[in-house]
């Protein structure tokens, strides 16, 4: 499969199909994998991490999972390629900048993706909509059940799989979720949740993981911990807190539409506005946006059929993606251009905001007057 | 008190996390805080920040000439990186990280998935954690003879250990 083919149509886990993906826009579960006696990616020469990727690409390719896949050298993929790969999710932004001696095998619908020598020798992921981090777990469990018949991995029984990073030595796993917070960002809990979460030993991350902001009031919250547990325990502990944040986050909405409905419907009002009619739009900008009218459809001020376009926008407003919709090399200022454009044409097909259905439009919940 | 990281300015920041009931403590100046996003309300992970620490902690305590025997990695090299050079590495550097680990996981020990080629080990693993613990036991109560006999039963099951793991090693 060419990269074209791949790209052409959304990541399926954008399609917010899943369990609660309302707040919970997709789960991700990753291993870390490394073969036994051979140097790290980051410590290999380049001949050396050339030899293994020759030997671990074909195994990967070769995968039942992988029946319909792309894959190819990181080397042979564009730039743009690349980012765009890093905006859906499917490699690392440190990926992104490999070369020579690192590869990536992605499964036709990018459920499943495996890159080679990133920090370690594997790292393969899978992803879906929604929450539903078991099932996902299991998805890639038997992906490396099945590679391990053809690789040596590294594994001690005292420290489990050898990783090149000691934050990831055990398991190797890092399951996260990808969640939509607007309710209590707008409601200031946002700060008191995250350090909430950290104190029951998981991480709360931004859009693009460690380091990044959380953009469009998406955050990630991903277990921080591989020693000592078993997988399910860590994916049930962390399905667990995903549920009490998902609970949190409806709770903080109800009680904004009770304190401050005007508020809330002031910013998703404005939200709407301003995307139906710039002409001109950074990618964070859109981002924030976006994420108020997704609020929209949620609290149905918007029909249920504008999840879908909203979701899409997310990943689709995204610099590389502008960048590859319009097939040719743009400068910022036409990205932002051809970025409201998109925008603007896409919200076209969702009506103005409705508050009818919520009597005398204060969310619904009468206030002692 | 001085920075933590470049151990020159005055530390001012200063961090607590507790972590699955355990403290993590680290203390910062303004601008390594900043350099490590600590003024981020998400993405900041204290953890991450204690191995690049702890990298430096432990090759000031061991011996910098300490060298993994297969990819030549020293401590020095880890202490720039926070990374390892290979899986025979954590073999040499083990004792080096032992405390970094426990500061950072759950546990000390590997509980979850084994892979097939190694699950015939599992009972010698099994039988591997009850020696340590009685290891730890007969040191703690002074029995120093008792101690010996079951270090060296724990050294002749490493070895078997690496035996079947080499007899199922498949080819490149």
């Amino acid at each position: 499969m060419k990269i074209d083919d791949l790209l052409k149509s959304p990541s399926e886990w954008v399609k917010a199909d899943g369990p609660n993906s309302k707040i919970v826009m997709s789960s991700r579960v990753r291993l870390a994998r490394n073969i036994r006696d051979h140097p790290f990616p980051g410590w290999a020469k380049k001949v050396e991490r050339q030899k293994l990727l020759d030997v671990i690409q074909p195994v990967v390719e070769a995968l039942p999972e992988m029946a319909d896949h792309f894959g190819d050298s990181m080397d042979n993929i564009s730039a743009i390629h690349k980012q765009v790969l890093v905006e859906r999710h499917l490699i690392s932004r440190e990926h992104a900048a490999k070369n020579v001696g690192s590869g990536v095998v992605i499964s036709d619908r990018e459920t499943i993706s495996v890159m080679v020598n990133e920090e370690d020798h594997l790292r393969m992921q899978a992803i879906k909509s929604g929450l539903q981090l078991k099932t996902i777990f299991k998805i890639i469990d038997r992906v490396d059940t099945e590679l391990e018949e053809h690789l040596d991995f590294a594994f001690s029984p005292k420290l489990g799989y050898l990783t090149a990073c000691p934050t990831n030595v055990g398991t190797g796993m890092r399951g996260s979720a990808m969640l939509h917070l607007p309710g209590m960002v707008l409601s200031d809990q946002i700060n008191q949740v995250v350090q909430a979460v950290n104190k029951l030993g998981l991480a709360v991350r931004g859009l693009y993981g460690e380091g990044t902001e959380a953009l469009g009031n998406v955050f990630q919250v991903s277990n921080q911990t591989t020693l000592g547990e078993k997988e399910m325990e860590v994916v049930e502990r962390l399905n667990k807190v995903v549920l009490q944040i998902v609970e949190h986050e409806e709770n903080a909405r109800i009680t904004l539409l009770e304190k401050k409905p005007k508020l809330v419907y002031d910013q998703i009002g404005r939200a709407y506005g301003i995307l139906t009619n710039a002409h001109t739009v950074s990618s964070k900008e859109a981002l924030n946006l976006l994420s108020l009218v997704r609020m929209g459809v949620d609290l149905e001020i918007f029909p249920a059929m504008a999840r879908a376009t909203v979701d899409e926008m997310f990943i689709l407003s995204q610099p590389a993606h502008v960048q590859r919709a319009a097939a040719r090399k743009l400068t910022a200022e036409e990205r932002d251009i051809l970025r409201a454009e998109l925008i603007r044409t896409q919200l076209a097909t969702i009506p103005k905001p409705d508050l009818s259905h919520r009597p005398r439009g204060d969310g619904g919940r009468a206030e002692p007057e | 008190m001085l920075c933590d990281i470049c151990k020159k300015a005055e530390a001012t920041v200063h961090l607590t996390q507790i972590v699955d009931g355990k403290m993590l403590k680290v203390d910062l100046c303004e601008s390594c805080a900043k350099e490590k996003g600590v003024q981020e309300a998400a993405g900041f992970s204290l953890a991450n920040l204690l191995v690049e620490l702890g990298a430096g902690e432990a090759s000031r305590v061991e011996a910098p000439g300490v060298q993994c025997p297969l990819c030549g990695f020293t401590q020095a090299d880890f202490k720039k990186t926070g990374r390892l050079g290979c899986s025979a590495c954590w073999e040499t550097f083990e004792p080096a990280l032992a405390s970094l680990l426990k500061a950072m996981h759950k546990g000390d020990h590997h509980v979850g998935k084994v892979p097939a080629k190694a699950v015939h080990t599992l009972a010698l693993n099994g039988r591997m954690q009850e020696l340590a613990e009685q290891l730890e036991k007969a040191v703690r109560e002074e029995k120093y003879e008792d101690a010996a006999q079951i270090r060296d039963q724990i050294r002749e099951m490493e070895a078997k250990w690496k035996k079947t793991v080499g007899a199922a090693r498949t080819t490149e």
